[in-house]
């Protein structure tokens, strides 16, 4: 139970109904409709989908192979350029990645095709009998990933497929990362997340430890020691505070740890329900957040921004989900100060009203205040600096929080690689991160065995 | 409006879509229902000599393109399997009530004269307009010496046309298969034998698919197979190439011709006609869609035919023959060059892989700063094939423009370049 909202009342609607608010946002593809969206596919040269894609799966490739009735043949492409592609096909922003350089996006053209769908269509339908590649001999080198996450997973099968021997540090108790623990849950449904995982670790040569924190009872020193190479995919573990006052009284939370709760909670009855209640931010996350407490049950959900529509993280097709879902999005106000009722409760919100004035965001002067069971705030994650407390860790170069990598995802440390959300290198999506997995796998191997044939 | 109606081989209909000889004409239910829709005329599905033929179970397969559009369909089915007696009746009786349509007969029966002088007068006796000889059929019948097998042999085409006019006083149309090298040999037999029209194509020896998992082609009989006739639009630019071999042929020059294979709309219609056909025949479109097509072909073909000026079908009929020649007498200096509309282009680059991999390396990808690519015709490299323009999927984004050489016209029997050039 979220200690911080033990004085709000549950959903409700009981389990099962509220289970049912929880199904797939979209629903797979049946075999006609793959087909026909296959067929859609113009099997385009250099294909701008493919550029588009940060983890560079073949997709006219794959999309043809599925129209010509070669379904593991198709997922067998998804997955050797991205080994999550199941969750990807779920998770991915495609109207902003693939399916917006669709040639078929095109106005003259009807819709882009369904490209997240079709792969989504292979991965379930492909049914491998057993594991689709074939490990390397191995090489007797030890590799260790700290995190299980998107990026630490990509890195551990890549890794593994070329013959090493990996070991997975994980601070909690299942891996996943986001997957597990951070994507709306009607997004991953059916425990998606774990099945992917299994079927991950089926390429063998891979340990989990969990319960393994760097920082805490793990240090970058004494892995750098033990292992020949090690990968960083620390995520980004801290949410940004608001810097106001009584912000740690009851009520008043990071949505990622709600979402946390909601998505391992087996009885979502048994949650605390905000009837109303104030969503900070304006990326996917907090759209995440607004609607499940929508779908829990919550009357009166509003996501406040202190910038426009345009400026928001969350794309178009994200802001249309949460307007579905009766969630009012409110623009250019930022938040001013916790109000709380006698028992220290959060009671609502004051928000000063903002606009631009010469290119900087400034207050107009004009506040209002807005009642609220509980205050979600999805205002962005940031790095958790106790991660990297130890002497070794403290000599990573930076940028910013983050850790600075080259292309080759190689931190200013030799031996050390890092990917995912916690580098300064490209977007903070999944499928990034599964591609900053990839290529530090790729990045290591290649320079272990450039050791062992020096040696 | 213009006016569809034509007299085709002295068969007057009030338009030049008729059904061919095929399952959908196969009884007065069918037929009926086809003239109620609207349709010109019928070729009633084959009739022969008592016992009919037994027909067997499957009888079609099919040939999809890549949204299971139907491309082709390959039948096993034989000709009428109902008695002579019932068929000659129901045919009776149908040219009694729909005495504007025309309703044509075809025949099959033993390649010997004794058999044809009995069936003709039964025919004749019905009223119908005229008669079709089935030379053409490529499955089934030819083991029993009839169909193709009479059709791929000239001397019994002749033959048989000349039994037919002697024994009767019909309109004889004969029917020429297209599993023949040449199909001008068969037109000018059926021409010599006194034939009124030819009606072409007929079915092609076909096997549409083979199921891989029981490693039997399509479409089964229990754990076999046999070839079967092919139809639909994939047949057309077979059909349409051999109506204009015959249309061009000197030796048959006047023979009207009835087209046949693929013709599923007013414009593949036209088509047939341009190049020489004075009606046409349809039968797979019908299939896959019902007799209602028609409705649209004729409305189609009447307001094209508006918007070109023809009042008639005769106006056009043949227009496109004369620009249809051989080989050797093409402008060997005639130069077209292809030019991408940068405004239509969608940018899937097929253009490009396919002149790159398979043709003349003409179309290049220049990647762009926000790492989409553009693709430019390299002009001097371009020998203006047409296939960048072919695999483009938008419409009129690629331009086969004329480019002006300077040279006069100059045909391979003329060039210099011609070792075996004729002397000027």
């Amino acid at each position: 139970m979220i200690q911080t909202l033990t004085h709000l009342p549950h959903p409700h609607e009981d389990g099962a109904t509220l289970a049912s608010h929880f199904t797939d946002l979209a629903p797979p593809l049946n075999a006609r409709q793959a087909q026909l969206e296959a067929s859609r596919c113009l099997y385009c040269y250099d294909a701008p989908c493919v550029n588009a894609c940060p983890s560079e799966i073949d997709i006219p490739s794959f999309i043809r192979n599925l129209h010509t009735d070669n379904v593991q043949g198709a997922a067998q492409k998804i997955l050797s350029a991205n080994i999550l592609g199941g969750s990807c096909a779920r998770v991915c922003p495609t109207e902003i990645l693939c399916q917006q350089a669709c040639v078929r996006n095109n106005a003259e053209e009807c819709a882009p095709v369904l490209i997240g769908l079709l792969q989504r269509y292979a991965i379930d339908n492909a049914h491998f009998s057993e594991h689709p590649f074939q490990r390397a001999a191995t090489t007797g080198k030890r590799i260790a990933v700290v995190g299980a996450g998107p990026a630490g997973l990509a890195c551990a099968h890549r890794a593994a497929l070329h013959g090493h021997d990996v070991v997975i540090f994980e601070a909690r108790e299942k891996a996943g990362g986001l997957n597990e623990y951070g994507i709306a849950k009607y997004k991953l449904v059916d425990d998606f997340a774990q099945k992917e995982l299994d079927f991950l670790l089926q390429i063998g040569g891979i340990e989990i430890r969990h319960g393994q924190r760097l920082g805490d009872n793990l240090t970058l020193s004494e892995l750098h020691q033990h292992f020949d190479a090690v990968f960083l995919g620390l995520g980004l573990a801290a949410s940004k505070q608001l810097g106001l006052p009584h912000e740690d009284a009851p009520g008043l939370l990071a949505a990622t740890d709600y979402i946390r709760e909601l998505r391992q909670a087996d009885d979502l009855s048994q949650l605390p329900l905000a009837d109303r209640c104030i969503v900070l931010g304006a990326g996917n996350t907090a759209i995440d957040m607004a609607v499940q407490m929508a779908r829990l049950g919550a009357r009166d959900v509003n996501l406040v921004y202190r910038r426009g529509l345009a400026d928001m993280g969350a794309t178009g097709h994200e802001q249309d989900i949460a307007k579905a879902n009766q969630v009012r999005l409110l623009t250019w106000a930022q938040p001013e100060e916790v109000l709380l009722d006698a028992e220290g409760h959060v009671r609502g919100m004051r928000f000063a009203r903002t606009h631009m004035d010469n290119g900087r965001l400034q207050p107009t002067g004009e506040t209002f205040e807005l009642a609220a069971d509980a205050i979600f705030k999805a205002i962005g994650q940031g790095f958790d600096n106790a991660a990297l407390h130890d002497p070794l860790a403290q000599q990573l170069q930076r940028v910013g929080a983050r850790i600075f990598v080259d292309e080759h995802l190689r931190t200013s440390i030799p031996g050390v690689y890092a990917g995912g959300d916690c580098v300064s290198l490209g977007q903070d999506l999944t499928v990034q991160a599964v591609q900053h997995g990839k290529l530090a796998a790729e990045a290591m191997h290649a320079q272990l065995m450039l050791n062992v044939e020096a040696a | 409006m213009a006016d569809l109606s034509i007299v085709f081989a002295g068969i007057k209909a009030p338009n030049p879509f008729w059904l061919a000889s095929a399952p959908p004409t196969d009884k007065a239910y069918n037929v009926v229902r086809a003239f109620e829709a609207g349709w010109g005329g019928v070729v009633w599905k084959t009739l022969g000599e008592d016992p009919a033929a037994v027909n067997v179970s499957s009888r079609y397969s099919a040939h999809y393109g890549a949204n299971r559009e139907v491309l082709g369909i390959n039948n096993i089915e034989l000709i009428t399997d109902r008695s002579l007696e019932i068929n000659l009746r129901e045919i009776t009786q149908v040219k009694k009530d729909w005495p504007d349509r025309a309703l044509i007969v075809s025949l099959m029966v033993p390649c010997v004269e004794e058999s044809w002088k009995n069936i003709l007068p039964l025919v004749e006796a019905t009223g119908c307009d005229g008669i079709e000889l089935n030379f053409g059929c490529p499955h089934g019948m030819p083991e029993r010496g009839m169909g193709a097998a009479v059709g791929q042999v000239p001397e019994y085409v002749e033959q048989v046309t000349r039994w037919c006019k002697t024994y009767c006083s019909l309109p004889v149309i004969v029917k020429l298969t297209p599993n023949i090298t040449d199909i001008r040999l068969a037109a000018r037999a059926a021409y010599r034998g006194g034939a009124d029209a030819v009606s072409l194509i007929n079915t092609i020896n076909s096997i549409t698919s083979v199921d891989l998992e029981r490693m039997v082609a399509l479409p089964t009989v229990g754990t076999q197979s046999t070839h079967g006739g092919y139809c639909g639009s994939a047949v057309k630019p077979i059909a349409l190439n051999m109506v204009a071999e015959i249309a061009r042929d000197p030796q048959t020059h006047g023979l009207p011709i009835c087209g046949i294979g693929g013709i599923g709309n007013w414009r593949d219609a036209a088509e047939f006609v341009a190049l020489g056909c004075g009606a046409v025949q349809v039968c797979t479109a019908a299939m896959l869609h019902g007799f209602r097509i028609v409705e649209e072909m004729k409305d189609g073909l009447s307001r094209w035919m508006d918007s070109q000026g023809y009042t008639s079908l005769q106006d056009f009929s043949g227009r496109a023959v004369g620009n249809t020649t051989d080989w050797k007498y093409l402008d060997i200096n005639y130069q077209v060059i292809a030019k991408i509309d940068q405004a239509a282009c969608i940018g899937c680059g097929r253009c490009h892989i396919a002149c790159e991999d398979t043709s003349h390396q003409a179309i290049a990808s220049l990647k762009q700063a926000d790492g989409t690519h553009k693709y430019e015709v390299i002009d001097d490299e371009c020998v203006g094939c047409n296939l960048c323009q072919i695999t483009c999927p938008v419409a009129d984004c690629i331009e086969m423009v004329v480019v002006d050489t300077g040279k006069p016209f100059l045909n391979w029997t003329q060039d210099p370049r011609n070792p075996y050039r004729e002397a000027v």
